[in-house]
């Protein structure tokens, strides 16, 4: 497929990587924030073809790890009712939450939807006029104008059956937490291509500015991410500490303004919880007042449900880059796929279930 | 889940007060929310991303920056030192 194909030639990608390593005089510290990103540098053996000049550590950018427990909890005392119609993407349904997942509630009896755009979910309340469609909103900056354009749709069309159960969080707090952190040792970050791509650059210069760190906004395919490290190791070698764009092709400075516009009209930010890091100042979405009528948690009176995450994963750790996930003790034995402890195992985008997927040779059964 | 897949604009139509729009990805069609792309015209390539695309493909930035890196492959490969390319990935 064309701008896909192209971005994966091995003769180019091999190319990079030689480049990379002559350029390194030491092995520096990178973090690619997302978890798309993070997948493709595990499947193509980015890692591995970089040698010892690189380190690449995983940042908290995949939005179904960072979901709270609660909200996981949230969502399956949703599903149980039997007035709702729970709708969600499907990397949603195996993430575990308290003592089931929606997979399971589903299995029992729960009428759990699966939906590939929150506009499917807009449909489904337009045809079950009955059922109180509620749509399970997880997200980045990416994801929010889509969201944004249901609620809108939604009150367009006169819908009092549809409502979000939102949890949107947002990058730059997340960094800004990493960086002020006294254990941070990344030297310089790959920002998520498509979150740039609605919200623009603006925020990223800001943090180059204010901690003095290289961050290059960089695409999802493996030629984007070896350009991107190229370039922040050049910036590193060079002493130098800018913003730059690798992904030209989709990333605009100023983002792209209509979808802003949308996230401004339907959303506010205030500090959200993100599971396995804990309370960011700022980092979240939350729709507004005047859009409470779609605000699942109001309707539904959900404030009481809470929830202790496992002790002994140290997914904190992983997500902000402090620990790898062959670090932990549990890893590969006591937490899989299939029995998660925490955050980064639970998605398939997660750093623990990528490094499980491709690398489980290296873990010692 | 942020991922975006590249598709080309293959006919657009207004519908419900929403511009939307067939796009192909390789094989497969799918109808996309055009909303935030209003200077997508039939013929482009839009990032889409659950089902609302996000930008539109910056063709002559996508050509330079890989005309740029297919260079600098070739390149690389005439200046490589034997035995210094890595494994096929």
């Amino acid at each position: 497929m064309k701008y896909l194909d192209e971005y994966r030639d091995a003769r180019i990608a091999r190319a990079l990587a030689a480049e990379i390593r002559r350029r390194s005089s030491r092995r520096w510290v990178l973090m690619e924030i997302c978890g798309g990103q993070t997948h493709t540098l595990m499947r193509y053996g980015i890692d591995e073809l970089l040698g010892d000049s690189v380190d690449l550590v995983h940042g908290p950018g995949c939005p179904v790890c960072v979901t709270p427990l609660e909200t996981i909890d949230r969502a399956i005392n949703l599903a149980r009712r039997t007035d709702v119609t729970l709708v969600s993407y499907g990397d949603m349904l195996r993430v575990p939450g308290s003592d089931t997942d929606l997979f399971h509630v589903k299995a029992e009896g729960g009428d759990v939807r699966i939906v590939y755009s929150p506009t499917d979910a807009v449909n489904l309340a337009r045809s079950l006029p009955d059922r109180k469609v509620v749509f399970f909103a997880i997200g980045f900056e990416t994801t929010a104008p889509a969201h944004a354009m249901a609620v809108l749709q939604a009150q367009r069309l006169g819908l009092k059956n549809f409502s979000l159960l939102v949890s949107h969080v947002l990058v730059p707090p997340a960094i800004r937490t990493l960086l002020g952190s006294p254990k941070n040792r990344v030297q310089g970050f790959i920002a998520p291509g498509h979150v740039c791509t609605v919200v623009g650059c603006r925020d990223y210069e800001d943090l180059v500015r204010e901690f003095r760190v290289p961050i290059v906004v960089g695409g999802f395919e493996p030629i984007d991410l070896l350009e991107a490290i190229r370039m922040l190791v050049i910036q590193l070698e060079e002493g130098r500490a800018e913003l730059e764009n690798q992904y030209v092709r989709s990333v605009q400075y100023e983002g792209n303004r209509p979808a802003q516009e949308a996230i401004a009209r339907v959303f506010e930010s205030a500090d959200r919880k993100w599971r396995g890091i804990g309370s960011i100042p700022e980092s979240g979405l939350f729709l507004k007042p005047n859009y409470a009528a779609f605000d699942a948690e109001r309707l539904f009176d959900l404030a009481d449900i809470c929830a202790q995450e496992p002790a002994e994963c140290i997914s904190a750790e992983v997500l902000l880059g402090h620990k790898k996930p062959t670090d932990c003790t549990a890893f590969g034995t006591r937490c899989t796929p299939d029995k998660p402890l925490g955050a980064p195992m639970v998605s398939s985008e997660g750093a623990c279930a990528a490094y499980y997927q491709y690398k489980r040779h290296l873990v010692t059964l | 889940m942020c991922l975006a897949i590249p598709g080309k604009v293959a006919s657009t139509e207004v519908k419900d007060g929403i511009r939307t729009g067939r796009v192909q990805f390789g094989g497969i069609t799918r109808q996309a929310c055009l909303d935030f792309v209003p200077e997508a015209k039939e013929g482009d390539y839009v990032m889409v991303h659950v089902g609302f695309a996000i930008s539109v493909v910056d063709k002559d930035e996508a050509e330079r920056t890989y005309a740029l890196l297919e260079a600098m492959g070739l390149l690389a490969e005439e200046l490589a030192p034997d035995g210094a390319a890595p494994a096929d990935s």
